[in-house]
């Protein structure tokens, strides 16, 4: 089953809550969502479930238009952030409880049920309470509960935001192997962006109501197509300077400033807006036409294996991510390397012009 | 909202329409009809446009009555509103005791109304009731019956009674919704009770006490029977409300035209009253 | 600013504890120096919220003392302590003004008004809420709000700890970054003893001198954020701190070292001779996948494995591994090469840990 989205739009009050969205998620896929609080994730899962209906444009499934089919004809699950349950049922009848409004036979019931219990392991609370259980058994009835109807869309609205950090990174491990067999469309929403890289499959940005950018999550990640989408999938936040091309050479608002290299050849001189990745900015100078910038360290955060070190001068204020543990104290004064051959090149308007390794060809 | 459409959803409110068409807008329609005719009897009838509604307004009696009206309302909020919050803070929070009164608070409100009345009517007897034979075996001269305030104080009294604990049950609701974090911040600011009480209970009480005033106030101009089997409206006049006028219009004198123009104008202020509390509520809760 | 110290301290919320299942707080003994800044990390259900409100004074421990300067204090309430507490959403008081929020601790303690001007504007500006103060309380941001409860705290000069119960719940991902910088900030321009409790190992780490990781009502680990990382004394830490955790391989005893399914993996002399004193069968080597060295090739002492997942976190890629029946994860580089099929791990000396029981055991120290 296939889901599309055409110039679909959602506008309540007068405030477009999704802007002219265009989704086209084909059968089997892992598709994330990612978008700040309120970007529009949680209204546009909705519109693709068909618990609301947008209010211009239209949605299809394997090409038929569903626009205003209601959602219980859809064939549609949804696991929600808070642990919804049915408070009075024991798990097995939770889970039980779509089959049963399908009419399916009672030894199908509870064979599916196990199954489904099973892969989620909670098979042993199976006559218990959802109250009794610990919020990551909650959740995981409320998914199993999800995957036990073989819906052809499965959306999860930021499932796992109130789970323990750990449960968290092995929860999202057991999600992506539950659907790997399926042939339906998984929707997941989140905030967080090395969430969506550790899930993989297709990434689609939210930001203010408008899809800015859809692909693979990796290809998102290297090439975002405007400062929004390098802002969005970045965590730390990437490093945004203003540079001005000359003819010969490069100048960081206007202070440090580097000749122009060979990547940088095919840009009009003017004004640009330059990206950096805290990751490749680096205490020693990795390549010998790195640029030196002289800063003051204003915090450095240890992470155990990393250290995210935010630093600054009356020019800049930068974020670096290292690897492995270095202590410094407020206001040392240090040197940090920028290369050149991996900078972000945005025009003033936002749209990304060169990321490194894809590089411009003039304009 | 646009949800999506269900064409079968029509067809089941579709009795429920009819049951109220029946029962409510076609009898409203007449009411409409009789209050701009002069009507004799069933077949002399004369149009008379809003003839009634002038001499209706114009009504030394109707005027006298909405006065009392407002100022029994008004004291009514005065007393039972704070009164209510009050139960409700002194109100334990957990356990038996809270249940317990829980039960005493739900029992005047299950009394039925006339029952009510009948019960102050007999506590306020100076001869034979508790409440009037304590009075006056103090020295207080009390007697509600030809007395036009111990009879107004009686049917106040009588109301703070049967109803406050409505307000109290609202407010006992809304404290308990407010999170422990709140009042372990304030003891940790130090505050004393009244700040806790003016900057934290009080603030979230609000939507809550919205529901209280209105309630109150719309169940109070409304007021009939309590008073009725209480004082029957005496001494005299001094305590017959607004309903209590109208229903002696109507059914008494067999005037129809007039109580029905009445019982618009009835009609259009408590509908005024709503409108106000939802526009309040709308703009209390676009402000957050 | 005091020193804290939990002395024979444990917790039941039944009145007849049996066994130390019945225990929320099991039996520790715990010093906080003065000054520090703290996290008590551990998953949900391990004690740390009951720890920080035994602190606090919200909750009074059932066995044990607690000790501020060497003054027992269980009676004492948090006002009493001098505790300023930061919860997990935002506490403000809705009706008044951001300057009046930050102005009422110090109003109810009668402060003149000027200085109380005074010491609410230096607060206001190292919060960045300069703007915002004449602004009503109810309308800011989440993380504005949670910035006016800390700032409640900070404007108390007598306040002996501040305490923090996972206060970055409700922020928005992209803005967390920019509190915990403040937190830090503040930690060390004004040398408040702070207590932080959180589940999110980057959090505590980020934020603490030292971390205090519980598991089961129990303090298992205390040291900074780097002792954890290279040196988990019991294979929860190993598990919890680090994303992916340790990777744990079951072995036996053999010569020269430990073994697994036919492969050896070579131990020192000296922690030889002390796994020969053991006698428990519980053993088991960890090692973190950062430490993990993965080569396309074969090279001395490697071990031939199978690649089963690649994932790309953009900055690094997680390798999935299995060697002998083991699931194990690898970190490696954005620039590094990655392996197709087949991968050859060694595992550095210095970085492979042994547990006997799920304690470390060390060549050198007992």
């Amino acid at each position: 089953m296939s889901l599309s989205l055409q110039n679909v739009s959602r506008i309540v009050d007068g405030e477009y809550f999704i802007d002219d969205a265009n989704i086209i998620l084909e059968p089997g896929s892992f598709n994330v969502l990612l978008g700040r609080t309120l970007a529009g994730k949680t209204s546009l899962m909705r519109l693709m479930a068909g618990l609301d209906k947008p209010t211009e444009g239209r949605v299809l499934m394997n090409g038929v238009d569903v626009t205003g089919v209601p959602v219980q004809k859809r064939n549609i699950s949804m696991v929600y952030q808070q642990f919804i349950n049915y408070p009075n049922w024991t798990v097995f009848e939770n889970i039980a409880s779509p089959l049963r409004l399908e009419k399916v036979s009672e030894l199908e019931i509870k064979r599916r049920v196990n199954e489904t219990a099973e892969m989620l392991h909670i098979e042993q609370f199976l006559q218990r309470r959802p109250l009794e259980l610990s919020g990551g058994q909650q959740q995981r009835t409320a998914m199993a509960r999800a995957l036990v109807k073989d819906a052809s869309l499965i959306l999860f609205d930021e499932p796992l935001v109130n789970l323990d950090y750990k449960l968290r990174e092995e929860l999202r491990q057991e999600i992506r192997e539950l659907l790997k067999a399926r042939n339906s469309i998984a929707v997941y929403a989140t905030t967080e962006p090395n969430e969506a890289l550790a899930l993989g499959g297709i990434t689609t940005l939210l930001h203010e109501g408008k899809v800015i950018q859809s692909g693979p999550s990796a290809d998102v990640y290297r090439y975002p197509v405007n400062v929004d989408a390098a802002g969005l999938f970045s965590e730390p936040p990437i490093n945004l300077i203003r540079g001005f091309v000359s003819e010969s050479e490069v100048t960081f608002d206007d202070s440090v400033h580097f000749p122009l290299n060979h990547d940088l050849r095919g840009f009009k001189p003017g004004d640009y807006v330059c990206g950096v990745r805290p990751s490749h900015i680096g205490l020693v100078p990795q390549a010998d036409d790195d640029l030196e910038i002289a800063v003051r360290v204003e915090v450095a955060e240890i992470s155990g294996s990393e250290t995210f070190m935010h630093v600054k001068n009356d020019h800049f204020n930068l974020v670096l991510q290292l690897s492995g543990v270095h202590e410094y104290h407020t206001d040392t004064p240090i040197k940090v390397y920028l290369p050149t051959h991996k900078l972000f090149m945005f025009g003033l308007d936002g749209k990304m012009l060169q990321a490194p390794g894809r590089l411009h060809r003039g304009i | 909202m646009n949800k999506v459409e269900n064409n079968k959803a029509w067809w089941l409110v579709l009795p429920v329409v009819l049951l109220v068409a029946f029962s409510a807008v076609v009898p409203l329609m007449t009411v409409v009809n009789y209050s701009v005719q002069d009507i004799f009897d069933v077949n002399t009838a004369y149009f008379v446009g809003a003839e009634w509604y002038r001499e209706i307004l114009q009504d030394p009696r109707l005027q006298d009555s909405l006065m009392r009206q407002f100022i029994f309302s008004f004291f009514v909020l005065l007393i039972e509103i704070p009164l209510g919050i009050a139960v409700a803070l002194m109100m334990p929070t957990k356990g038996r005791g809270a249940s317990l009164c829980l039960i005493l608070l739900a029992i005047p409100l299950l009394i039925p109304l006339n029952v009510v009345g009948t019960i102050w009517q007999v506590f306020g007897r100076t001869d034979i009731g508790l409440f009037g034979w304590a009075l006056t075996s103090i020295g207080v001269d009390y007697n509600y019956a030809s007395n036009p305030i111990d009879a107004w104080f009686t049917v106040l009294l009588m109301d703070v009674w049967h109803w406050t604990s409505l307000v109290a049950l609202l407010c006992y609701s809304g404290l308990r919704a407010i999170p422990d974090a709140y009042y372990q911040a304030a003891s940790i600011d130090r505050a004393s009770g009244w700040a806790i009480f003016r900057y934290i209970q009080l603030p979230k009480l609000q939507s809550v006490l919205v529901i209280g005033v209105l309630l109150r106030f719309m169940d109070s101009f409304m007021i009939y029977t309590e008073p009725f089997v209480l004082t029957g409206g005496g001494p005299g006049n001094s305590t017959t409300f607004l309903s209590q006028t109208l229903t002696q219009m109507a059914i008494g004198q067999f005037d129809v035209g007039p109580a029905a123009a009445f019982s618009l104008i009835y009609f259009l202020i408590v509908l005024l009253v709503s409108w106000l509390f939802f526009t309040t509520i709308s703009h209390l809760d676009k402000a957050k | 600013m005091a020193e804290i110290h939990l002395k024979t301290l444990a917790h039941s919320y039944s009145a007849q504890p049996n066994s130390p299942a019945d225990y929320a707080i099991r039996e520790m003994d715990h010093v906080w120096d003065q000054g520090g800044a703290y996290a008590l990390l551990g998953p949900s259900g391990c004690g740390k919220s009951t720890l920080l409100n035994i602190i606090s004074g919200l909750l009074s421990p059932s066995e044990g003392d607690v000790l501020f300067d060497g003054q027992r204090v269980n009676d004492l309430t948090p006002a009493e302590r001098n505790i300023a507490q930061v919860f997990q959403f935002p506490v403000i008081y809705d009706s008044m003004t951001v300057f009046d929020n930050l102005a009422f601790p110090l109003r109810n303690m009668k402060m003149q008004e000027s200085k109380v001007q005074k010491k609410v504007l230096e607060i206001a500006e190292i919060l960045e809420l300069q703007d915002l103060l004449q602004n009503k309380a109810k309308n800011l941001t989440a993380d504005e709000k949670q910035k006016v409860s800390m700032g409640r705290g900070l404007v108390r000069d007598d306040v002996s700890a501040i305490l923090f119960d996972e206060p970055l719940t409700v922020i928005d991902p992209h803005l967390k970054w920019k509190l915990r910088r403040k937190l830090k900030q503040i930690h060390e321009q004004f040398n408040i003893t702070m207590v932080y409790v959180t589940h999110d190992q980057l959090e505590a780490a980020t934020f603490a001198d030292k971390i205090a990781l519980m598991y089961g009502g129990q303090i298992v680990q205390f040291g900074t954020p780097r002792e954890l990382f290279e040196k988990p004394n019991h294979t929860f830490v190993g598990y919890f701190i680090g994303s992916p955790g340790m990777n744990f391989i079951e072995v036996s005893r053999s010569d020269g070292g430990v073994e697994f399914d036919g492969l050896t993996a070579p131990l020192d002399a000296d922690l030889l001779d002390f796994l020969a004193q053991i006698p428990s069968n519980n053993l088991k080597i960890g090692i973190r996948p950062e430490f993990v060295h993965v080569s396309v090739e074969s090279i001395t002492g490697s071990y031939e494995c199978d690649v089963t997942h690649i994932e790309d976190l953009g900055t690094y890629k997680i390798l999935t591994l299995e060697l002998a029946g083991n699931v194990l994860k690898a970190r490696l580089d954005e620039d590094q090469q990655v392996p197709n099929n087949k991968a050859y791990v060694s595992f550095p000396k210095q970085w492979l840990k042994l547990y006997v029981d799920e304690y470390l055991v060390e060549g050198d120290s007992k």
